[in-house]
């Protein structure tokens, strides 16, 4: 380990107690093929600390009930913490209103939301939608099918050797046909942070909306939409501490409101007769249905507990725990690694001469070390750097440098093995 | 040619693991037959030879001779072809309904299906499956001709 990061991880230790820390995150404790658990799959999902889980036992303890529609006690105890959580999170990535706050499944669905909505209701044959080589699936896919449906044309930012977007090409794509761009925030695959103010500015000089998928970003960066001026954000509670099935999609209130509903049924109404329904306001015009209680109650105690930490500790941390892992593997023979940005977030992506990521994943996965190993639901990106996939180790807060010593070890062995 | 039968074959193959006392040492003998798998012919690897299912990239054929079927396969990843290995060692040289009425359960019992993430075991099954769907088309070929 170089001096230089040993201090930095070393004195970020000191103002945040990552054994306290680990002591918050049960799941830590347990073993996995006789080994204590190394998580390093955090770009997937990140674990849950016991706040997150008690209040999940709590909702349905004491509290269950449907929300904003009873009367009795517990309906408004439900509705009330439900509601709680809208007023944190707009506060956690400074929305200027409650109301601009979607509740939805996770980013997949608030991506899909706006590509359905937004997407059908602004798109027109010959118009153009940006996005770049380094989109998650959700985040291609919702704007093939609306641009093949309207006759527009999507066009992506290519990615450059070391994984970062081709920029230069960006103003080129850029015209007075983009109607919007979608971008990811911070690549899952890569760890690549994107300059998205940048990206953001440019798309409105031409008038255009920009769309960020903040899956990645949440937890590791701090989040000011009106600062970033995006015009929506995406995100989802899983990645940063809180339960599945909970997300966030935040828009500008002036482009909600003109909005068309993505589903229909209960909550999203006003007044419904035969002829003729009128929405509800925002935010539950886009929330039709039964909610996913429970987990947005518990989405609470996680952003609170990363709010306690610190986000910039938390960084701090897991940048020292980035740049020691990835000193680590290029020490070792033949690795290379995929995504050498100058702006990263705690993603280290690599692949190994002659050695499948599958092989590697198992034998990791026998000394309890969990990685990522595949395409990271990224396939045109892999395609781009000409390889089936990789394997991906990726840091949260609780990580420490010695887990970081048992994947590199247990990474040489294995590749020794394996040879 | 193969005098064994599958049963017999199988209960060598759990024979063989009880010996070992450690996953590292059940999965070096893996790895190490996936060394020692035959390289399948570039021809053969192309898309309607492909396993689907896998994680990894698996080709397999198989050629009928004698009213006995046998296998060849490959992977781009070592343990696959571990894995394949032993199937083919199990399937190899026995007829269509030999092959089809094969329980396969030494996979169970060498720990195989427990110790795979689900997603790894599902692999494993689906080349079952493609072995046994090639049993099915040689027999009908059988009744047919
Ligand atoms: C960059 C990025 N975008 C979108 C998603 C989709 O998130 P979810 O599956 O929570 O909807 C992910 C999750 O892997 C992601 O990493």
């Amino acid at each position: 380990m170089s001096n230089e990061t040993m201090i930095a991880a070393t004195g970020e230790n000191q103002v945040l107690d990552i054994e306290k820390i680990r002591n918050d995150f049960p799941v830590l404790q347990r073993m996995v093929k006789g080994h204590p658990l190394v998580y390093l799959d955090n770009a997937a999902t990140s674990q849950k600390p016991a706040a997150v889980i008690d209040a999940l036992v709590h909702y349905y303890t004491h509290l269950n009930a449907n929300v904003h529609r009873g009367i009795h006690t517990l309906a408004e105890e439900a509705t009330a913490a439900f509601e709680a959580t809208r007023d944190v999170v707009r506060s956690f990535i400074n929305a200027a209103q409650r109301e601009e706050i979607i509740y939805t499944k996770g980013t997949t669905e608030g991506l899909n939301l706006v590509a359905y909505t937004w997407g059908r209701k602004h798109l027109r044959e010959g118009d153009e939608v940006i996005i770049s080589g380094m989109e998650h699936h959700s985040n291609i896919v919702p704007w093939q099918v609306v641009c093949e449906e309207k006759n527009a044309v999507l066009k992506v930012i290519p990615i450059t050797d070391k994984g970062e977007l081709d920029m230069e090409v960006f103003h080129q794509l850029l015209s007075e046909r983009t109607k919007i761009v979608s971008v990811v925030h911070v690549s899952n695959a890569l760890g690549t942070i994107n300059p998205v103010k940048a990206i953001i500015d440019a798309a409105h000089a031409k008038g255009a909306v920009v769309l960020i998928d903040g899956a990645q970003s949440s937890m590791h960066l701090d989040i000011d939409v009106q600062d970033l001026d995006c015009d929506f954000f995406a995100l989802s509670a899983h990645k940063m501490l809180g339960p599945t099935g909970a997300g966030i999609l935040y828009g500008k209130s002036s482009l909600l409101e003109e909005m068309p509903v993505f589903l229909g049924g209960g909550e999203m109404i006003k007044e419904v007769t035969f002829e003729k329904t009128t929405y509800n306001e925002l935010p539950y015009k886009f929330e039709a249905g039964t909610p996913n209680i429970a987990d947005f109650v518990a989405f609470k105690p996680a952003i609170e507990y990363i709010n306690k930490l610190g986000k910039e500790k938390i960084r701090a941390h897991e940048d020292a725990l980035l740049s020691y892992a990835t000193e680590k593997i290029k020490e070792t023979e033949g690795v290379k690694i995929i995504g050498e940005a100058e702006q990263k977030a705690s993603v280290l992506s690599f692949v190994i001469d002659g050695v499948h990521p599958q092989d590697i994943g198992i034998l990791l996965d026998n000394k309890g070390i969990a990685v990522r190993t595949g395409h990271h639901c990224a396939e045109p990106l892999m395609s781009r750097f000409c390889i089936p996939g990789t394997i991906r180790a990726s840091f949260a807060v609780y990580n420490t440098l010695a887990e970081i010593d048992l994947f590199a070890e247990a990474l040489k062995k294995a590749i020794k093995i394996l040879r | 040619m193969t005098t064994k039968t599958i049963q017999e074959i199988e209960a060598e193959i759990v024979d063989e693991f009880s010996l070992f006392d450690s996953w590292d040492d059940k999965y070096e003998y893996i790895i190490d037959l996936g060394k020692r798998l035959p390289p399948l012919d570039e021809v053969f690897k192309k898309e309607e030879n492909k396993v689907k299912g896998c994680q990894s990239t698996v080709w397999l054929v198989a050629d009928y001779q004698d009213g006995k079927i046998i296998y060849k396969a490959e992977s781009d990843a070592i343990i696959v072809k571990g894995l394949i290995s032993m199937l083919i060692r199990v399937l190899s040289g026995h007829t269509p309904d030999e092959i089809l009425n094969a329980d396969m359960d030494f996979i169970n019992k060498i720990g195989m299906t427990s110790h795979l993430a689900q997603t790894r075991s599902n692999g494993l099954r689906a080349m079952v499956k493609q072995m046994k769907h090639y049993a099915l088309a040689f027999k009908s070929l059988r009744f047919n001709a």
